[in-house]
C-alpha cells in the first residue's frame, strides 16, 4: 500500500446485468472506502441479489468492471475473492455437521490447514458469542445462532470485504440487534469494510453511506443523515425517492 | 425464532484472533481439495439411510432376481470368464457399478439441492479455479461412490462370486474411472436440471435406460440374438463399457475398448460441466436470476 490513496474496498463501476429481456441490473457503479460500513438499500427486487452475485463471481459482469481492492474480479478473480467474504441471504450451512465440522470445510475452502484453522475458529466463535457451541449440530441452534456462525465462517480467511445480503430478514428484534452489533464491532474495531444490504432501516445509523438500489439503478446515495434530512426520517425520504425514481409501486414492500 | 440470540457482540478481541490467510498455491488447492472430500463423507456418514437404500438396492437383484434367473439364463464361456459361471455371478460387476451410476446422479441430485439452498455458493466463492472445485466435488462422489460398491462386494463374496483377491486390487482403477465418469455425467446433469422436482426425470430418462441398455445384466451377444439395433444401442452405452471395465478388472483383465470409452467420456462430460458452470459463459448464469430479480 504505497499509493497515497489506497484503492476501495470494492469498485462497481457500470456494471449491468440482464437475465433474458428484464434488466437486473442497470449501469449501477458505487464505490465502498477502506474500513466504512456501505448500507445498500432497496426493496425486494431492487437488484441488491443480482450485484452479489455478480460480486461473487456467480455470475460473470456481462457489462461493467468489478474491482475489490484494486484487484479486477474478470482478471484476478482468485486474488480478488481470497479478500472477500460473504454471508448470504439464504441459509447455507450444512445442518447435520456441527458448528465446528462447517468452520473447519470453509477453511478448507480457502486453503487454511486445520492447525491454524482450529485457533482462528475459537477466536471468532468467542468474537460471535458462541464459543461453547463449537461440538453442537447446527440444526440445533436458534436462527440469530446461525446467522452469527455463519458471520464467523465469512471471516476465516481474514477477508477485508465483507458482504452481507439481507443477513437479518426472518430473524427476531433481539437476534436482529446481536449481528448488527457483532458487525459494527467489526467494522470500528478491526477495519473491516462491510457492504450491508436491507431494507429494514433502523439498521442504518445517520453517519452510514447509503447507497439505495431500484428497479436495478442507483438512484441516489450519500450520508444516510443527509439523506434523510428533508423528511427527517430515512424511510420517509426512501419512499419518496424511490416513487419518484419508479412510479406506482416503486417502495413497495419497505417495511 | 428464538429470543436466545441477545446481543452480545464482541467481548475482548480474542486471543489468537490473529489474522489467517490461506495459501492460493498448490498446498493450498490439496488443503481445498481434502475438506471438500472430508465434508462429503460427513455428509455420508451421517445419512445412513442413504447407505443402505443404496446397499439394499443391488442386493435385491443379487438375491431375488438373479437367484429367479439362475436357471432360465446359462451363460456360454465369454471373457473374461475362463469357465461357465453362475447368473450370480455374471450380474456381480453389473450391480457394483450400478451402485456407482446410483451415487453418481445422486450427487448431481445433491449438487442441485446445494444450489437451491445457497451452499453451492459458498463453495463457488473459494479462490482456486472453478474447475478445479468442481472436480474435488466430483472426486469427493466417487470416493464415497467406491465405498459403497467394496461394501457391496464384500457382502456379495459370501455367495461364491468367484472374484480372485487380486481382483479387488485391481478393479480400484476401474471403479475410480467408472465412478469418474457416471459422476461427471451427473455433475452435466446438474447444471441442466432447474429446480430439484424435475429430477424424477432424470431418474426415468437417464438412470434407467442407461441400467438397462447396457451388459450390467445380460450378456449383449445374447442381446444381439433378440436384436442387433438395441444391440448397437448397448455398445454406444457408455455405462456398458464401465461395467466392461470393472468386469474385466475384477478377473484381473483389461478391456482396452472399455478403458478408452470410460476416460473418454469422463474427460468429454466433465469438459462440458466445467462450460456448464462457468460463470462467464456457463448455463449458470441463463437459469433466470434470484427471485424477484430474474427473468
Amino acid at each position: 500500500m504505497s499509493a497515497a490513496e489506497p484503492p476501495p474496498a470494492l469498485a462497481v463501476e457500470g456494471v449491468s446485468h440482464r437475465f433474458g429481456a428484464r434488466a437486473a441490473l442497470d449501469d449501477v457503479s458505487l464505490s465502498l472506502p477502506q474500513g466504512r460500513f456501505v448500507a445498500l438499500l432497496g426493496p425486494n427486487g431492487a437488484g441488491k441479489t443480482t450485484l452479489f452475485s455478480v460480486v461473487t463471481r456467480l455470475y460473470a459482469n456481462q457489462h461493467g468492471r468489478v474491482a475489490l481492492f484494486g484487484h479486477d474480479l474478470r482478471r484476478e478473480p482468485s486474488r480478488a475473492l481470497a479478500r472477500l467474504g460473504v454471508v448470504f441471504q439464504a441459509r447455507t450451512l450444512d445442518t447435520d455437521l456441527t458448528v465446528r465440522q462447517n468452520l473447519l470445510y470453509h477453511a478448507a475452502l480457502h486453503g487454511i490447514a486445520r492447525r491454524a484453522a482450529e485457533a482462528r475458529i475459537a477466536a471468532l466463535l468467542a468474537r460471535v458469542g458462541l464459543a461453547e457451541r463449537r461440538d453442537d449440530r447446527i440444526r440445533t441452534l436458534s436462527g440469530g445462532q446461525s446467522r452469527r456462525i455463519e458471520i464467523a465462517r465469512a471471516l476465516i480467511h481474514s477477508p477485508d470485504l465483507l458482504l452481507l445480503d439481507e443477513p437479518t430478514v426472518g430473524l427476531d428484534l433481539d437476534a436482529r440487534a446481536g449481528i448488527v452489533a457483532v458487525v459494527r464491532a467489526l467494522v470500528r474495531e478491526e477495519g473491516l469494510s462491510v457492504l450491508w444490504a436491507t431494507h429494514i432501516f433502523d439498521e442504518v445509523e445517520t453517519t452510514d453511506r447509503v447507497v439505495v438500489l431500484h428497479r436495478g439503478k442507483v438512484v441516489a446515495r450519500g450520508l444516510a443523515g443527509a439523506l434523510s434530512e428533508p423528511s427527517g426520517s430515512l424511510e420517509t425520504s426512501f419512499r419518496r425517492i424511490t416513487a419518484e425514481a419508479g412510479g406506482e409501486g416503486g417502495a413497495r414492500r419497505v417495511a | 425464532m428464538s429470543t436466545s440470540a441477545a446481543p452480545q457482540a464482541s467481548p475482548q478481541p480474542a486471543p489468537g484472533a490473529a489474522r489467517v490467510r490461506g495459501r492460493l498455491d498448490a498446498v493450498g488447492y490439496g488443503i481445498c481439495f481434502l475438506g471438500i472430500v472430508r465434508r462429503e463423507l460427513l455428509r455420508f456418514v451421517n445419512q445412513k439411510e442413504r447407505f443402505f437404500s443404496a446397499l439394499v438396492r443391488p442386493l435385491v437383484w443379487l438375491f431375488i432376481f438373479a437367484a429367479g434367473f439362475r436357471n432360465t439364463l446359462g451363460l456360454s464361456i465369454t471373457p473374461p470368464y475362463e469357465t461357465y459361471v453362475l447368473y450370480e455371478v455374471y450380474v456381480v460387476p453389473g450391480l457394483a457399478t450400478m451402485i456407482q451410476l446410483f451415487n453418481g446422479m445422486q450427487s448431481s441430485l445433491s449438487m442441485v439441492y446445494d444450489r437451491e439452498v445457497g451452499s453451492m455458493r459458498v463453495l463457488l466463492t473459494s479462490p482456486y479455479p472453478r474447475w478445479s472445485l468442481l472436480f474435488a466435488k466430483l472426486a469427493a462422489g466417487v470416493v464415497v461412490s467406491v465405498i459403497q460398491a467394496y461394501v457391496f462386494l464384500a457382502i456379495a463374496s459370501f455367495f461364491e462370486t468367484d472374484i480372485p483377491w487380486r481382483g479387488y486390487l485391481l478393479a480400484l482403477p476401474a471403479f475410480l474411472a467408472a465412478g469418474l465418469m457416471l459422476g461427471a455425467i451427473g455433475l452435466f446433469l446438474s447444471s441442466l436440471v432447474r429446480q430439484l422436482e424435475n429430477f424424477a426425470s432424470v431418474m426415468n430418462f437417464v438412470i434407467f435406460p442407461m441400467f438397462f441398455a447396457s451388459s450390467a445384466l445380460y450378456p449383449l451377444w445374447r442381446v444381439n440374438e433378440s436384436s442387433a439395433t438395441l444391440y448397437w444401442i448397448c455398445q454406444a452405452n457408455p455405462f456398458t463399457h464401465a461395467v466392461e471395465l470393472v468386469r474385466f478388472a475384477l478377473y484381473g483383465a483389461f478391456d482396452p475398448l472399455a478403458g478408452a470409452v470410460v476416460v473418454g467420456t469422463g474427460l468429454a462430460f466433465f469438459a462440458l460441466a466445467v462450460v456448464a458452470y462457468d460463470p462467464g459463459r456457463g448455463l449458470l448464469a441463463r437459469r433466470g436470476g434470484p427471485p424477484g430479480e430474474g427473468a
